[in-house]
């Protein structure tokens, strides 16, 4: 049998109509045959390029020949040993700029699925803990050293610092601002492409390490940070509070009733479960004709959430070609399956309301692409004479977001970047405060959460090595 | 989970309740709000902190029980909890050193008001408080208003109680007879902060507001909050609640207030009917 004949496998997920009308999730996974067939094409590369596209270096071809060998559970604790969330990376993250781009085989066109090999494996092992009944395992002992860390936000960056941490031997207390926890996992990322028993079940194995998570705590308005140090009571912090500051278009008419921020759009629907409503009391109004203005990855989310809530026509309107899109392939060809229309090489350049003040159209502007810009990206200019009106009701704006100003606009000391980011002076996220570290989207910018992941790593890995040391000299 | 302490009746639908949270009671200063949810299945709503006592580690929160989420939130016993309490949020108000302010406050106004009528009676400032309310049952929180004012006028658009008229009333005729004030400070329904803004700018008056635009987060993150402060969007939650008066865009905040009023009776709707079958 020559393995390159084969060809790669192809997730199944659910017909385009029937997952368009409710919020189940779209991809349903491999089953073992699948996932086996996929394993043996594997070439097994000694020097492991994959494995160098994967920000947390997640040991590709071991778990995967686990995979092949039918050693799930094994595969899953593989995985782990780098990788603290695989059932959420393997749904979500951007395979293809990753290691999939950088497999041998993606020459060809045919990378192996890691993604979906890392998704199959963490959902058989969840299964397997769960048949086995291990709830309610014994409670975790005391830490094995007196200093405790404090983490702020439980985005992936900080649930995968304080994991860990706790692994070091740390006692952790996670602070959470929101009611709830997992960050954009939970507020941004819907059901149907991340299922938020996913979340709880990560979040869940998280604390099951000892990680103590503290909800409806804002640092910097609820606890000072320097205080929280000064005190004694945390001998070092990591703040991950990520990109939370949405941007707008600042075009005229953006605070019409009926423009949303893509956050606020997200935000009721996943985190408030709007999409209950009334069984859940918070209420979402989507139109029947809505623009979701971005082509990024929240783009996409907030085109099919509008589909999925009963909108007639969803339309991306981007201002760059289908080239430039940041989206992930995937999500790009489920929207588009799902029947959400591109408006490429479009411009918003105004929002037209009613006399209630509601929107009912939306003036744009035709784009060509240029000389290319400091991105290397290709400038997008306005072709002159080339305004259309498109009637629409709602406007979802998901331009991008910025760094979250709550926590580092309180803290004294903490220097920032000209974006509004936390400067950070090394790898591993040390800042201009002695013992706080940062990483994820708050010092990087909006990225991707296996990056906030492998920022959250580096920083524990730091935050140990300090503490260590001072232990040593002391 | 947050405990209420104590809880009473203040006037119809109009309720004071003391909840246990000693993070934001240590923190807390003048214009400073929490974000409140009931239950699991709640929203987040805003609420002002009225008063904090930091040793006691309690909040006092005065509540109209207007919709769903007020309604559920003043049905909660002594005793029982709150599912979550996120706070101080906002930007606490700047205490201006001034000498004389006058203060207008309408229905449940009066609540964020009191705050920072301690914070400038603290600081020396002589008060005229001017206090309305639909009706005489209505009126709240009158005695707490007298004791920290120099001066107080009731108003009602009955006359039940006081001078019967609007708040503006008094207001124009204070302003008209010649007596000059260094603050005013307008809290109550948008309309009413925004027939005040219009009375004072006649005579150039600084007047300092406090918005109640519908909010999520309540944390700067999703925007649904904006406002329009000299033609420039601001977050209500983080840039505000307060603002100059004389700046804000109140036919927008009035609009944007309105937007989700179908879903807030189909709320109530299902659940009072879900209600009665229970
Ligand atoms: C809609 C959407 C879809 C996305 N899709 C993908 C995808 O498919 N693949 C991918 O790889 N990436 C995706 N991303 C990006 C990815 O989610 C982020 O890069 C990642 O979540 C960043 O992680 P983080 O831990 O840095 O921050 P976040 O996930 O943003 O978490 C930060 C947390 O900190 C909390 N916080 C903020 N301030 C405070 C404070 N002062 N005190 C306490 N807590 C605080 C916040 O409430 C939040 O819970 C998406 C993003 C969005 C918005
Ligand atoms: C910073 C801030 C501080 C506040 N402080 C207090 C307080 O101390 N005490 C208090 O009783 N209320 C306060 N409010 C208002 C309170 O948050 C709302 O009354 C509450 O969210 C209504 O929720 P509901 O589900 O009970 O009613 P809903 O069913 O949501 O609404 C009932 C009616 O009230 C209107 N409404 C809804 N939200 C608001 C709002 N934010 N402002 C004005 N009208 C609204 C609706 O349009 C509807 O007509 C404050 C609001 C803000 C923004
Ligand atoms: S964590 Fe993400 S990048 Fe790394 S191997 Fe898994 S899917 Fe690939
Ligand atoms: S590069 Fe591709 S084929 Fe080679 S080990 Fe990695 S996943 Fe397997
Ligand atoms: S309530 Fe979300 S930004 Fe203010």
């Amino acid at each position: 049998m020559t393995r390159a004949q084969k060809t790669r496998v192809e997730m199944p997920r659910r017909n385009p109509k029937e997952r368009g009308a409710d919020f189940k999730e779209v991809a349903l996974g491999l089953d073992p045959a699948m996932a086996m067939a996929e394993a043996e094409r594997c070439l097994n590369c000694k020097h492991k390029p994959c494995v160098s596209g994967c920000p947390v270096q997640v040991p590709i071809p071991e778990f995967i020949q686990l995979v092949l060998a039918g050693e799930f559970e094994a595969a899953d604790a593989k995985i782990k040993e780098k990788n603290s969330l695989p059932a959420i990376c393997g749904r979500v993250c951007p395979q293809e700029t990753q290691c999939e781009e950088v497999c041998v085989l993606a020459k060809r066109g045919q990378p192996i699925a890691i993604g979906m090999l890392e998704r199959f494996v963490a959902d058989q092992a969840s299964l397997a803990k769960k048949s086995k009944n291990t709830e309610g395992s014994s409670p975790k002992g005391e830490p094995k050293y007196k200093e405790r860390i404090a983490v702020i936000g439980s985005g992936p960056a900080g649930l995968t610092c304080g994991a860990d941490l706790a692994s070091y031997g740390y006692g952790v207390d996670i602070f959470e601002a929101l009611h709830d926890t997992g960050g954009v996992l939970r507020y941004g990322i819907p059901e149907f492409r991340l299922p938020k028993s996913i979340v709880d079940e990560e979040v869940e194995y998280v604390k099951s390490l000892g990680v103590n998570v503290i909800t409806n705590v804002a640092v910097g308005l609820t606890l000072d940070l320097n205080e929280m140090l000064r005190s004694g009571e945390y001998a070092a912090a990591f703040i991950a509070t990520g990109a939370g500051l949405p941007y707008f278009l600042n075009i005229p008419g953006e605070n019409l009733n009926g423009v949303y921020s893509a956050n606020e759009f997200l935000t009721r629907a996943n985190l408030m479960k709007a999409y209950l409503f009334p069984e859940y009391d918070t209420p979402i109004k989507v139109g029947k004709r809505v623009a979701v203005v971005g082509a990024g990855n929240v783009a996409m989310d907030a085109a099919r959430t509008s589909l999925r809530l009963g909108a007639e026509e969803v339309f991306i309107v981007y201002r760059r070609s289908r080239e430039e899109m940041p989206a992930r392939l995937e999500e790009i060809e489920n929207a588009e399956e799902e029947g959400i229309q591109f408006m490429l090489l479009t411009n918003p350049a105004r929002i037209l309301g009613d006399d209630k003040f509601r929107v009912r159209a939306m003036d744009c502007v035709r784009m060509e692409l240029g000389e290319p810009d400091s991105s290397g990206r290709r400038r997008p200019v306005e072709i002159p004479g080339s305004q259309f009106t498109m009637e629409v009701d709602t406007v979802i704006v998901a331009v991008g977001q910025g760094a979250n100003p709550l926590l580092t606009t309180r803290v004294e000391g903490l220097e920032l970047n000209k974006w509004g980011n936390i400067a950070t002076v090394d790898e591993s996220g040390a800042t201009s405060i002695p013992g706080v570290w940062a990483g994820g989207d708050i010092a990087t910018g909006a990225s991707t959460v296996i990056s906030a992941m492998g920022a959250g790593k580096r920083a524990a890995h730091a935050i140990h090595e300090w503490l260590t040391s001072k232990r040593d000299d002391s | 989970m947050f405990k209420v302490l104590e809880k009473d009746l203040l006037a119809e639908n109009i309720y004071r309740m003391v909840v246990e949270a000693p993070l934001v009671a240590a923190k807390a200063r003048a214009g400073n709000f929490v974000m409140v949810r009931v239950s699991d299945v709640g929203e987040r709503i805003p609420l002002t902190i009225c008063d904090n006592d930091a040793e006691r580690g309690t909040l006092t929160l005065i509540i109209q029980a207007v919709g769903k989420s007020t309604r559920d939130l003043v049905n909660i016993q002594v005793g029982d909890m709150v599912k979550d309490v996120l706070g101080p949020l906002g930007s606490a108000t700047e205490i201006k050193d001034v000498d004389r302010v006058i203060a207008v406050m309408g229905g449940i106004g009066v609540a964020p008001m009191l705050p920072l009528l301690r914070a400038y009676r603290k600081q020396g400032a002589e008060i005229v408080s001017i206090l309305g309310a639909r009706t005489k049952d209505l009126l709240i929180l009158q005695d707490e208003v007298q004791s920290l004012s120099d001066e107080i006028i009731l108003v009602t658009d009955d006359g039940s109680s006081g001078i019967k008229g609007l708040v503006t009333d008094p207001l124009r005729e204070r302003l008209e007879t010649g007596e000059t004030y260094d603050l005013a400070i307008a809290i109550g329904p948008a309309r009413m902060m925004q027939a005040a803004c219009k009375v004072t700018k006649e005579y150039d008056l600084p007047t300092l507001v406090s918005l109640n635009s519908i909010m999520i987060d309540g944390t700067g993150m999703c925007g649904g909050c904006r406002v329009s402060i000299n033609g420039e969007t601001k977050f209500t939650c983080v840039d505000g609640p307060d603002f100059d008066g004389h700046a804000v865009n109140f036919d927008e905040l009035v609009v944007r207030q309105g937007y989700y009023r179908d879903e807030e009776e189909h709320s109530h709707r299902c659940r009072s009917i879900g209600g009665e079958q229970v």
